[in-house]
């Protein structure tokens, strides 16, 4: 299904005249959406321009804020004490309005690596880090992972030895976490915001890890 | 779910690249985190409408489909709307065109 | 009414989830139900899970984060005994694993 892409870059503003996939044919459950959409606002519940408010706000929310965080924790020993401690508190003070999330950072060591999954649905911290990746929503994730996490990293192309404990963290409740991985070696001497550069998404869900900084072109 | 097996991870999206999601799905995000918000129904309801649908949802359904559906069952038990108003409501959608486009009204 | 099974002299108290396996919407995950683990903090209360999927008015009930060694889930199928699971369990849902 061909894409516009153009709406990554700029919020999609309502009423936006063309859309390609405007041009697929309509679903029984795009039907339902609309047929939904449509008696929310007829019965006042809620209005069209909120509706598209809340699309524009979650477009604006991706994984650079989560990376804003990493790069922080990873400068900053205060801030870090203090979202180890309340990490709602910790990012909301840096000025990402998570809302009524609890937040709770996990970090990666030389000694253990944290993933997070939720078998029960698929929750995700996406107030922070923006929509989940379709595979973390995936059958095969949400049954795999609690069960043979090794097994899945190396899926990841991340292989961990023995002496390195995984801990699979499920979000069964009303928790979302967020991974804080281990820093690369080597960028004693980077500035905050390019460590940030170096925290992937999957970095943050567990299933990866920061980019080494010899990697980077320079 | 947790501890089934299950064949390998479904890795269209790699390495970074995020998944375009479709303004139906985008509105379908919306729409549950808008009535929940409202207090029309719970991540638990969800979840259990969700269950409720079973394994087979999994390999007949999208993610997004499996979410409208049951944001429509939860706004429905916490009485946003009938199963009338819905029913008469779909028909009319569905009269107005062939494609998303034709049939979603333009945003007042 | 079920003692509290945590105060703070408690932490990493050893404790079961119950092995009950009722039906509808719970949300303590059925791969835990009869599994050893021990109390890693205490949440605090929220409500009742249980009673919100079903849109009834929900009590709040105390919630703790549990940690599950491998082994203890998955017996000789673990992948590596000493990797655990994490997993907020509401209170009602355990009890004490040391009792005899």
């Amino acid at each position: 299904m061909p894409h516009d892409h153009h709406d990554h870059d700029t919020l999609n503003p309502p009423g936006h005249p063309y859309r390609a996939d405007d041009d697929a044919p309509l679903s029984y459950w795009q039907v339902m959406e609309i047929a939904v959409r449509e008696l929310l606002v007829e019965k006042g519940i809620t209005t069209a321009s909120e509706i598209a408010a809340q699309i524009d706000t979650m477009d604006a929310r991706t994984p650079s804020n989560g990376a804003q965080v990493v790069a922080r924790a990873w400068c900053d020993p205060e801030f870090h004490a203090a979202l180890m401690d309340d990490a709602s508190e910790a990012t909301h003070a840096m000025g990402f309005d998570i809302g009524a999330l609890k937040l709770i950072a996990v970090e990666n060591t030389d000694e253990v690596h944290n993933m997070i999954v939720c078998t029960l649905c698929s929750c995700y911290p996406r107030n922070l880090l923006g929509l989940p990746p379709d595979w973390y929503k995936s059958r095969a994730y949400r049954s795999r992972t609690v069960r043979e996490p090794r097994s899945v990293l190396a899926e990841f192309g991340v292989i961990l030895p023995d002496t390195t404990k995984i801990r699979v963290h499920d979000s069964t409740a009303d928790m979302r976490y967020i991974v804080i991985p281990n820093r690369p070696e080597g960028t004693e001497n980077m500035s905050q915001n390019d460590l940030s550069g170096l925290v992937t998404r999957d970095s943050m869900i567990g299933t990866g890890l920061a980019i080494p900084s010899l990697s980077l072109d320079a | 779910m947790g501890g089934d097996t299950a064949g390998p991870i479904p890795m269209e999206q790699r390495p970074d690249a995020d998944h375009d999601f479709a303004l139906w799905e985008k509105r379908v995000d919306a729409l549950m985190i808008l009535g929940s918000a409202k207090g029309f129904f719970t991540v638990d309801g969800l979840r259990r409408v969700l269950e409720d649908l079973g394994e087979d949802a999994f390999e007949t359904m999208t993610y997004y489909e499996r979410w409208i559906m049951a944001v429509n069952q939860n706004l429905i038990e916490g009485g946003a709307y009938t199963t009338a108003d819905l029913a008469a409501k779909m028909a009319d959608v569905t009269a107005r065109g062939d494609t998303y486009g034709d049939a979603a009204a333009p945003v007042k | 009414m079920q003692q509290h099974l945590l105060n703070e002299s408690r932490l990493m108290q050893k404790i079961r989830v119950k092995h009950l396996m009722p039906p509808g919407h719970v949300r303590t995950p059925a791969y835990l139900r009869g599994k050893v683990g021990v109390i890693e903090r205490s949440l605090g209360a929220f409500p009742n899970p249980e009673d919100l999927a079903y849109g009834v008015t929900a009590r709040a009930l105390p919630l703790h984060r549990v940690r599950f060694r491998m082994a203890d889930v998955w017996g000789a199928n673990a992948e590596n005994p000493n990797d655990t699971l994490d997993a907020e369990i509401y209170e009602h849902w355990l009890e004490p694993a040391d009792a005899t």
